[in-house]
């Protein structure tokens, strides 16, 4: 089987958020930069269903020469090659216009099962994998925590509220990994040596058959305005009393001040 | 038009529905524009009533085999089908589970700009202008849009809910021809009467101070007391104390209740990510110098298998 593993290249979690001069982004100087977490999930059910059934994985992801660490990652987890969407052309890429790249490289890789992270940590936006199913005519699972191949089919399970629910799809298809699928595994330091010599494809817009005012900022419908940190949270009255009293209190709190008894 | 998503299942619609409906009768004014209710898949029938009370100029429902079972590709289809043909410049989702997954489906259809899990709206120069925490929380974006078509997901709880009955006109919308590529086979619920962490007003939620599992009870019985859900941090739930889907933060739900009770959290900022735009936070915490105390609005220095339990006795009182 063809799989197809996207990823994605974050700040750390533990990252301060400081504004750039710009209004619109963030200071990337000192900032350290990881896979996306949910992007590991999806890595890792790459590998599993590859150890299970054979085939042939590609990691792929869109982004500054930086971004080459997130594929190295990837490959040292035990990914066969890499893609790199390498182009100026897709800087400043908001979800749809990602998109419209990411489905330019299913198209040129034809594979069986595709699989993303439920969001970049970051953006947070939770849309890049549904859209690529929608512009590549694929069938999707969203917010998958169980997954099972059977022949030329997936049956998912997916997390909704209050419970869960099971989705058939016919192959080819996304799958769009959430956390509980798997635990993802930690690069062997064999891994590691063995990623430096497996392959990395740059790839240009014109590679894949796009033209500059698809991609990027050019193709994008949206953009940020602006980007500013969140009022602080005023601390209110810290108490250290007898149980009882504080009981009291949190009950007063929430009648008085919530208004939610 | 403004088109709202609203969701229903069997027949029952959802709070964050009834929120997204109430905002697209906001917006309405503020665009001069009609607002329309789309209402899909089994049950859409029964709900009409109901999405009334929210104020829509008109109603779509759309039933048939196709839309029996959730279909995310095949919901998306109808859903842009309708918009397409009432000329939607507009399209408002609540951001549940099935917006989540329906609305990118929908954005890559009619080729429209799509902000995800907004917490403000507002109109500039006859467009939208959302605004979406970032980094987890950590920064918030102004976002604008340059497609005709705009699309947001709307973050549970933080939209009012504005009843304003309207006799609108409503029309079944044929969902022949929808044929789906992926389909839900069989649904699990919970228990039922439990409330949902990402539309429940309190959030009573528990940490690695808990010590174990065989003490959530203790915070079940305040989250019950309260008519609020369960919560938990990563700590407790890596610790096997209780199941993934409770988990609030950067890898688990971001939720914005009215009140948030954080008993035994420490207050990583992983965690502060999936509930720092509650509107109050209580924190219980033996650590006077936990970090969750920068942020709370009460804050309660103690034991929590003390505080607990003497919070619930008072809380029966009420009952
Ligand atoms: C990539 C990444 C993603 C993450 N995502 C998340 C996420 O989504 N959600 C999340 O929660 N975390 C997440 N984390 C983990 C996060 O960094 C913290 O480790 C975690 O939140 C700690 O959980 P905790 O507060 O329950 O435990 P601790 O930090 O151990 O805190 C326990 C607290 O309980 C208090 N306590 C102990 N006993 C008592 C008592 N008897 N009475 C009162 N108080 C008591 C202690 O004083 C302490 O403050 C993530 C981490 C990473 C690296």
């Amino acid at each position: 089987m063809n799989f197809l593993v996207f990823v994605k290249q974050v700040p750390d979690t533990e990252t301060k958020i400081q504004i750039a001069g710009d209004g619109k982004s963030i200071v990337e100087d000192g900032v350290n930069f990881i896979v996306s977490p949910y992007d590991e999930i999806a890595i890792e059910e790459a590998l599993l269903r590859k150890e299970a059934l054979g085939g042939e994985i590609t990691v792929a992801t869109m982004g500054p020469n930086r971004g080459e660490a997130a594929l190295r990652t990837a490959l040292a987890m035990g990914c066969d090659k890499a893609v790199h969407l390498e182009d100026g052309a897709f800087e400043g890429a908001d979800s749809f216009a990602t998109a419209k790249a990411l489905a330019a490289v299913v198209k040129k890789l034809n594979p069986d099962l595709v699989f993303f992270g439920k969001q970049g940590v970051g953006t947070d936006n939770t849309q890049v994998g549904q859209m690529v199913a929608e512009m590549a005519g694929f069938g999707h699972i969203g917010m998958c925590v169980k997954l099972e191949v059977d022949g030329d089919k997936i049956k998912g399970e997916r997390e909704i509220e209050g419970g869960r629910e099971t989705v058939e799809v016919s192959l080819p298809a996304v799958v769009v990994a959430q956390k509980g699928l798997n635990e993802p595994r930690y690069p062997a330091l064999r891994g590691i040596m063995q990623a430096k010599r497996k392959p990395i494809e740059k790839l240009t817009v014109a590679d894949l058959g796009l033209s500059a005012d698809e991609v990027g900022a050019a193709g994008s419908r949206t953009e940020f305005a602006s980007l500013e940190l969140p009022p602080a949270r005023e601390a209110g009255k810290k108490l250290e009393v007898e149980p009882e009293v504080a009981a009291k209190e949190i009950v007063a709190f929430l009648k008085n001040e919530a208004k939610a008894l | 038009m403004i088109l709202v998503f609203a969701e229903q299942r069997d027949g029952v619609l959802k709070k964050a529905s009834k929120e997204a409906v109430s905002e697209g009768k906001r917006l309405s004014s503020k665009l001069s524009v009609p607002v329309a209710a789309l209402l899909m898949g089994k049950g859409a029938d029964q709900a009409v009533d109901e999405v009334k009370k929210f104020g829509p100029d008109k109603v779509f429902v759309m039933e048939g085999a196709s839309l029996d079972q959730y279909s995310a590709d095949g919901f998306a289809e109808a859903t842009a089908n309708v918009a397409k043909e009432q000329g939607a410049t507009v399209i408002l989702f609540p951001a549940t589970t099935m917006g989540v997954d329906v609305s990118p489906r929908v954005a890559a259809r009619v080729e429209a700009g799509l902000v995800s899990d907004i917490t403000g709206l507002d109109v500039a120069d006859g467009k939208l202008v959302a605004i979406k925490p970032v980094y987890s929380g950590k920064a918030l974006a102004t976002v604008k849009f340059k497609s005709d078509i705009q699309m947001v997901t709307l973050r549970s709880n933080v939209f009012p809910l504005e009843e304003n009955s309207s006799a609108p006109e409503v029309t079944k919308v044929d969902a022949a021809g929808i044929s789906p590529k992926g389909m839900v086979v069989s649904t699990e619920l919970k228990e039922g009467g439990k409330v949902e962490l990402g539309e429940a007003a309190i959030i009573v939620s528990g940490g690695r101070g808990l010590k174990g599992p065989e003490n959530f009870p203790l915070i079940e019985e305040v989250a019950r007391l309260l008519g609020g859900a369960v919560g938990a941090s990563r700590a407790a739930v890596d610790a096997g104390w209780i199941e993934h889907s409770h988990q609030v933060g950067q890898t688990g739900k971001v939720v914005s209740p009215v009140v948030y009770i954080a008993c035994g959290i420490s207050g990583a900022i992983q965690h502060i990510a999936g509930m720092g735009s509650s509107k109050f936070i209580i924190a219980i915490n033996k650590d006077e110098d936990a970090p969750i105390f920068n942020i709370a609005s009460l804050g309660i220095v103690g034991d929590l298998f003390k505080i607990i339990p003497a919070l619930t006795e008072e809380l029966k009182k009420l009952a």
